[in-house]
């Protein structure tokens, strides 16, 4: 068989993969934040409570749908409860919008203001969430796990390295692209979407153009919240759902969004990925990869792990900082100031 | 008057910036309002479009009284504005700035913009471009054009050649002597007040927010007194 | 006057859990209260005096509470003998790689395969760190790693850890504050979130430094403990003399039972009351410096730059340098708090770092105190960890009594009832968010308004 195919399977399966279905997660969650600054112009940190709220409506009508013994088959369940998780989130969002942040725009506050109440309406989440739920752990993946296990790869193709392909992953990349292309031809495409665009760019013309900014403002805590929680479901999904490490997620998005350039789209895409890559990369142990493709002499006897996986945070912070001081707008030049 | 302020008063909220001033413009007709610094050129304009609170004074528009009317509703009655700054979107294509111009109209708009590429024949090249990338003046046009996109009785421009070269101030004033042929009511505020006298049809001097001379653009020009005060001789 | 008033009730509501609850709460509640105080402070300075908004306030508390176990607990020689050397080199290499990192692109900036050249640097620094890291740490880890497996402190008394705290806290502090001010306020939020998250996944994991999610117990007390108090004859004669009236009439066995369970009982209060009055002298002085510092010229330099950023620029200010300072100051105020929290739990665990506690919760304080006015801070603090902790029992209580008319064993009544501790969280935000809109001041808004 060929022998040079088994490192590039190995790489496959605990990088590219797990590095694309994170860098999806991210990426979705990162869009959310980076339509928010752009339009209402202040970094949100309820966001990944938001992700857990939805994730939470989602994970009880899940229940309640395997409770009536509802199933979609191979598929998860969940995916039947996401849009009820969905619309709950948008409830949600725009109620805070209408009690909360409308205030703070009729009066012209500061960014600091809008993102010290996203700080109240954080708690607010956080308690709720952990009181219906409780802070601990939620497994709800059900239907079929695997596409392909390790094991029947390795049978059907004679390698020595088995590509495992979970139905989570492929669900979460293939609903990545299919999010990602209908929000690109909204915003680009759609009357709605370029108003929304236009608003993000110079707020003042927009309303002299006739943009009515708070339906704007309504459209975006929609994607928001439709974003947040695909996001937050696929994640849950993939690995599992805790409320605190939804929190967690703040600062990797926050890095990809900025990474990214704050407030443009296509950067919290680019910017989920470079840092769902990096902290994969970095926190692999080569140690295998090593056993193939270095000669025998040259074997190491460390894992050949750049860094702790309990470090991966280390791995966002550190491109924010290199960011920050190299190129505070990001890669596609966001907003700044 | 197709447009017609009268007896404007009110300012920002301090000391009345506008002294009971009157200004107005017909159809197919250039004015322009010049006057020295802090004269409240900018907010009579402003005054006209509703975005500062008037003591006392009406705005009328085609015989109907708009004073009550917010600024976007008083946009939708047919009037155009450009500011003299950030009046583009920089990140949209020039097709797209033409397009929410048009935002509060339901019906086809192509018409429209195939009236304005004819209008500015360098923005039909540039349609695909973002605005941001474009040169000062091309930008004015875009900016010119995306007023026009409601299809305005009146169309307002606030200095809309600070910053740009003599030869681009001249083309620009070109385009907006084509703009007035088709039918439009232009009201301009110009720093470079001899330059814009000469193409408009009306003159208004204002200083210290009232009206000083008021005449044809020709006879402004012509008058030893505006001449020495306020043109450099 | 207004802040009388608001003490007066703060000291009222603390009178209140002494008698209907018990006085060891009303204390134990009353030193969390003061250092909540203090930490409040050291935020206030920063987002109160100069608008900076830091979110990295469990960090710096961390970094005060390693820095109590680096300081108090004794050196673990063995330890040092295994893995000391090494541990040093390795040191040494880190410091180094970072010199050498900032060297290079000192020199090459601006030049072509600059980033490139630098990454090179850092990336063989890396390295070379890790190649000494790995024998060092588990040279020191394996050490009884069942009681040690660090290396211990300084074996210093603890209440030294207090400066040392703040220092630390500082120093963290100025590397952010170097990188992330200046910039758009979000990017300063953003960073502090992630620095003070990396501290502790550092504290949590190195284990050869902090014994990790292991916990450092049984740091020594700057205070008295317990049991010496018992067994002293001058406490029980204080105890005696204190208690005269409900010993009076007693004899025998029936008067020394009374007595041993005063002394216990006493020697608890004692203690606490101990601590009580070390964190009163520290909030007072604190106090009393930014006091002192708010009136000062620089006091009103930093107010200048926080309501017109652009005109203390074009006043040649400079606004960034202030900023910096102001920054440190004030994450060494809450590094010293966090080193002092440390201090009165008597550990070091982690794994309690949470930053809905230790950052968001202060930020409460600060807002509902009314910030800007330091003593809005410390009435803040106070109030708002009474309502912290007393939360829980009400919320308990509250569920129970709307949950009353189900099933005393339904299922949902018991998730509710055990869950019910979390809607506290849930109490603070709406806490914030009230205060931020109807009374954007706070309890005690800042003197000199603002804009």
């Amino acid at each position: 068989m060929v022998e040079w195919l088994n490192p590039l399977i190995l790489m496959a399966n605990f990088v590219l993969l797990p590095g694309l279905v994170y860098g999806s997660q991210l990426a979705l969650g990162a869009l959310g934040i980076t339509l928010v600054f752009g339009i209402l112009r202040f970094s949100n940190f309820a966001h990944g409570d938001t992700m857990a709220f939805g994730t939470m409506v989602t994970i009880l009508f899940t229940w309640l749908l395997q409770s009536w013994g509802v199933s979609l088959g191979p598929l998860p369940t969940a995916l039947l409860a996401l849009p009820i998780g969905i619309l709950a989130t948008v409830l949600f969002l725009l109620g805070t919008d209408r009690l909360v942040y409308r205030h703070y725009r009729d009066v012209n506050a500061k960014p600091i203001t809008f993102l010290m109440a996203s700080i109240g309406i954080m708690f607010m989440m956080n308690g709720l969430i952990r009181f219906v739920i409780g802070p601990g752990d939620q497994n709800f993946l059900d239907g079929e796990r695997f596409i392909i296990k390790a094991r029947e790869f390795k049978k059907l193709t004679g390698l020595d390295e088995g590509l495992a392909i979970r139905t989570s992953q492929v669900m979460t990349v293939v609903v990545t692209i299919i999010l990602v292309i209908a929000l690109f031809w909204f915003l680009q495409r759609t009357k709605t979407g370029k108003a929304m665009r236009a608003y993000s760019d110079n707020e003042t013309l927009a309303r002299l153009s006739g943009i009515d900014p708070e339906r704007v403002v309504r459209i975006t805590w929609i994607l928001a919240a439709g974003l947040a929680t695909i996001a937050g479901v696929l994640y849950g999904l993939d690995k599992s759902f805790k409320p605190f490490t939804y929190f967690q997620l703040l600062l990797p998005m926050f890095a990809a969004a900025i990474v990214g350039g704050l407030g443009k789209p296509i950067g919290a895409i680019v910017g989920g990925f470079i840092i769902a890559f990096s902290e994969v990369m970095l926190t692999y142990a080569y140690k295998k990869l090593g056993g193939y493709i270095l000669p025998e002499e040259w074997q190491p006897d460390g894992l050949l792990q750049l860094l702790s996986t309990d470090y991966k945070f280390a791995i966002s912070f550190v491109i924010l900082v290199v960011v920050l001081l190299v190129r505070p707008t990001g890669i596609f030049k966001g907003k700044v100031v | 008057m197709l447009l017609n302020g009268q007896n404007l008063t009110g300012g920002y909220g301090g000391a009345d910036i506008l002294k009971g001033c009157s200004l107005g413009v017909d159809r197919g007709e250039i004015a322009v309002i010049v006057g020295p610094n802090g004269a409240g050129k900018s907010t009579a304009m402003k005054a006209l479009l509703g975005m500062l609170n008037l003591r006392e004074g009406s705005v009328m528009l085609d015989g109907k009284d708009i004073s009550g009317l917010s600024t976007q509703a008083r946009i939708a009655e047919g009037i155009g504005f450009v500011p003299q700054t950030e009046n583009v979107f920089t990140s949209l294509s020039v097709e797209e700035n033409l397009q929410m111009g048009a935002y509060l109209r339901d019906d086809n708009i192509a018409d429209t913009i195939q009236l304005i590429y004819e209008l500015f024949p360098i923005l039909k090249e540039k349609r695909r471009q973002a605005a941001g990338e474009l040169s000062g003046g091309q930008r004015q046009q875009v900016a010119v054009g995306r007023a026009m996109m409601t299809r305005p009785a009146v169309l307002m421009l606030d200095e809309p050649t600070a910053g740009v070269s003599p030869i681009v101030m001249d083309e620009l004033f070109d385009r907006i002597i084509e703009v007035r042929n088709t039918g439009v009511a232009v009201l301009m505020v110009e720093q470079n007040a001899r330059q814009a006298l000469e193409i408009a049809d009306r003159g208004y001097v204002l200083v210290t927010g009232e009206n000083r001379f008021t005449d044809t653009g020709e006879a402004l020009l012509a008058d030893p007194e505006v001449r020495k005060s306020f043109l450099g001789g | 006057m207004r802040a009388l008033v608001a003490f007066a009730i703060m000291a009222g509501l603390l009178a209140a859990v002494w008698h209907v609850q018990s006085p060891t709460v009303a204390l134990g509640m009353l030193n969390l209260c003061l250092i909540s105080a203090i930490m409040a402070l050291g935020v206030n300075i920063q987002w109160g005096y100069a608008g900076l908004f830091n979110v990295g306030i469990m960090g710096f508390a961390a970094l005060g509470g390693v820095a109590a176990v680096l300081v108090s607990k004794s050196p673990v020689g063995e330890a040092w003998t295994a893995g000391g050397a090494e541990i040093g080199i390795t040191l040494l290499c880190f410091v180094a790689t970072i010199a050498a990192t900032i060297f290079v692109h000192r020199k090459t900036r601006g030049r072509r395969g600059h980033f490139f050249l630098v990454m090179l640097v850092a990336v063989i620094g890396y390295l070379a760190t890790r190649h000494f890291y790995g024998p060092a740490t588990d040279a020191i880890e394996s050490v009884n790693p069942g009681k040690t497996g660090y290396l211990g402190g300084l074996g210093l008394p603890i209440i030294f850890s207090w400066i040392v705290g703040g220092l630390f806290a500082a120093g963290a502090a100025w590397l952010v504050g170097k990188i992330a001010l200046g910039l758009r306020a979000d990017y300063l939020a953003i960073a502090t979130l992630g620095i003070s998250e990396i501290i502790v996944a550092v504290l949590k994991n190195e284990d050869w430094l902090t014994r990790g999610v292991k916990n450092v117990t049984g740091l020594p007390r700057p205070v008295p403990y317990e049991v010496d108090l018992q067994q002293s004859d001058w406490f029980r004669e204080k105890v005696e003399g204190f208690a005269a009236d409900k010993l009076a009439g007693l004899t025998g066995d029936a008067k020394e039972d009374m007595l041993s369970g005063l002394i216990t009982e006493y020697s608890g209060l004692f203690v606490k009351l101990c601590y009580a009055g070390l964190f009163t002298c520290v909030l007072i002085v604190i106090l009393t410096l930014c006091v002192l510092a708010l009136n000062s010229p620089w006091g009103r330099m930093i107010r200048a730059i926080r309501d017109n950023e652009v005109a203390a620029e074009a006043m040649g200010k400079d606004v960034k340098g202030r900023h910096l300072q102001i920054f440190v100051l004030g994450s060494a105020v809450v590094g010293i708090a966090g080193a002092m929290l440390t201090t009165l739990d008597g550990q070091f665990t982690p794994g309690t770092y949470q930053p809905l506690r230790f950052t968001f919760l202060i930020w409460v304080m600060v807002v509902v105190g009314g910030s800007g006015n330091n003593l809005g801070a410390v009435i803040g603090g106070f109030f708002i960890w009474f309502l912290w902790v007393e939360a829980e029992p009400a919320g308990k209580w509250l569920i129970d009594a709307a949950t009353s008319g189900m099933a005393a064993d339904s299922g949902l009544r018991l998730h509710l009832i055990d869950n019910a501790q979390h809607m506290r969280v849930f109490v603070m935000g709406l806490v914030l968010l009230l205060v931020m809109r109807f009374t954007p001041g706070g309890i005690l808004p800042e003197r000199v308004k603002a804009r």
